[in-house]
């Protein structure tokens, strides 16, 4: 408890480091190409150095608290001694469910708290009028990043190789893609490439290694990996999916106009 | 001080206004909260370990993640925003393009995830004998990755803006960019898949997601026959998309 002052000195030092190439490129353009100030330029700092102080928090209680929290329940659920007692078959890839249930909520809670999600979802119902609602948004991703992480942590336990998943996944994308309204398209990657940030990345990789460590026959460093790649191309899906059950909806009630 | 209920209106208000900020922020850990409380308390039946380091890290998520929204509605939304419409009334295609491929890089470079990335690639490659095993040809090898990538989302970020001013449908450049990714990842030594496909989610930082987001949105709303949603999202997919091209080539190149 004592170093945390300290800690939080060390992050905020951190944060600032990485804004700076981005200031300094914004300050240029603006004096020297724009010659121009940027309006409201006291509350525009403001709110830059409050992003610096909130982003320095956040890291600091998900690095003190949650991450090693998550670490300790994805190593106990994958433990031979907790699977067995749940299952009359403990060799079977069923037995692992509790993990699977873990993985999808894990998935799904951490998503809703995605920083840049929330962002890229402020942005997207501002700029389609507020037709996309930025929880309903919000919601589909993190129904995405939920099948992706039931479906990466059966692959870990059932061993099959990851490729085929990645390619058949690609494959129900770039189908989606073609048969989708057009203009969701360009929301649904965004939303696949914002997924794997701050918050799910960490606990993400923790799950994954410490299951292929528990599991028999698995190598942590092949079949570890891999969750991050499903967690960024399943939300992609979901939100296509979305978009084509609304415009479906829309087009089965009013025969007569074409709407989206 | 004359008017004391005016003073406790206007504190009323405020307070109003952070309690609702705080509650909003609430609701979005509340989620991750019960997740973690269940399965402790319901499933493993276990008591919190360093139960007040827990919940003091919790009220700096919620306090940060209350901050962070905050100021990206006051500084990043605007800043992004801001640029994107001045660097359209300047007109010069040229500086927008500079503006771009500099955002990209310099965002890219100092990435923490990135460095650690590099590192463990050359870590890697130089156990599989791809490369000598010396600190030199070591650290080079690692500079030469991250310049690749923070290049690649230079150009990815160029790209994506060429397409906002020309209007291209992005799936063109999705769907050729990902034939490009496949045909690459047959013909890329088995070592560098792995480090391309994970390079792919440096490049989407929570600072740079929000200003990214925020400059795509603002020239589509700035450019006359651009539609914001159609045409202002697509950076962030492209920069996720173009460094894995870019580190395969690289690894094709290097060994």
């Amino acid at each position: 408890m004592a170093n945390w002052p300290l800690d939080f000195l060390k992050l905020f030092l951190v944060t600032l480091r990485d804004v700076a190439p981005v200031v300094l490129l914004f300050a240029f353009f603006q004096f020297f190409v724009l010659k121009q100030v940027v309006p409201n330029l006291k509350k525009v700092i403001f709110g830059v150095v409050l992003v610096i102080i909130g982003l320095a928090l956040f890291l600091m209680g998900l690095e003190k608290a949650l991450f090693p929290l998550g670490n300790i329940m994805a190593i106990q659920l994958s433990e031979a001694s907790f699977i067995s007692k749940g299952y009359h078959d403990p060799s079977s890839w069923l037995a692992y469910y509790w993990v699977y249930i873990f993985a999808g909520m894990i998935g799904f809670s951490t998503t809703i708290a995605e920083p840049s999600l929330i962002a890229v979802a402020i942005k997207a119902n501002q700029a389609s009028g507020g037709t996309i609602s930025i929880w309903g948004l919000r919601i589909v991703v993190a129904i995405g990043v939920a099948i992706a992480l039931v479906l990466g942590t059966i692959r870990i336990v059932t061993g099959t190789p990851l490729y085929l998943y990645i390619i058949f996944g690609y494959i129900i994308v770039m189908v989606q893609t073609l048969f989708s309204p057009k203009k969701i398209i360009a929301l649904a990657y965004d939303s696949g490439g914002v997924t794997t940030s701050t918050v799910t990345v960490p606990l993400v990789a923790a799950l994954g290694i410490g299951l292929s460590s528990t599991v028999p026959g698995r190598n942590p460093a092949i079949d570890g990996f891999g969750l991050i790649a499903f967690a960024s191309l399943f939300p992609i899906m979901t939100v296509l999916a979305y978009a084509q059950i609304l415009e479906l909806k829309n087009t089965l009630k009013k025969p007569s106009k074409n709407e989206i | 001080m004359r008017d004391p209920s005016k003073y406790f209106k206007k504190s009323y208000h405020i307070l109003k206004y952070l309690f609702l900020k705080l509650r909003s922020a609430f609701m979005d850990l509340l989620p991750i909260l019960s997740v973690v409380t269940f399965f402790q308390l319901v499933i493993l039946r276990q008591p919190f370990p360093h139960f007040e380091e827990i919940i003091f890290g919790s009220i700096m998520v919620l306090l940060g993640l209350m901050l962070f929204i905050e100021g990206l509605e006051m500084g990043l939304f605007p800043i992004g925003g801001n640029m994107a419409f001045a660097l359209t009334k300047k007109g010069s295609v040229f500086w927008i393009l500079i503006f771009s491929f500099a955002l990209g890089f310099s965002t890219t470079i100092a990435e923490p995830a990135l460095i650690a990335i590099s590192k463990e690639a050359a870590r890697v490659s130089a156990e599989a004998g791809l490369i000598e095993n010396a600190e030199g040809s070591r650290d080079s090898y690692a500079l030469g990755l991250r310049l690749c990538v923070a290049f690649s989302v230079g150009i990815a970020i160029l790209i994506g803006v060429l397409r906002i001013l020309k209007g291209w449908p992005l799936y063109y450049i999705l769907i050729g960019g990902y034939i490009l990714v496949v045909i690459m990842t047959m013909i890329a030594p088995k070592e560098i898949i792995g480090i391309a496909y994970d390079t792919g989610g440096v490049a989407t930082s929570t600072i740079t997601v929000p200003l990214v987001t925020a400059l795509g949105v603002g020239l589509a709303s700035s450019i006359k026959g651009r539609n914001p949603l159609t045409d202002g999202f697509g950076l962030i997919a492209i920069a996720v998309m173009v460094p894995m091209i870019f580190v395969m080539a690289y690894g094709l190149f290097i060994y």
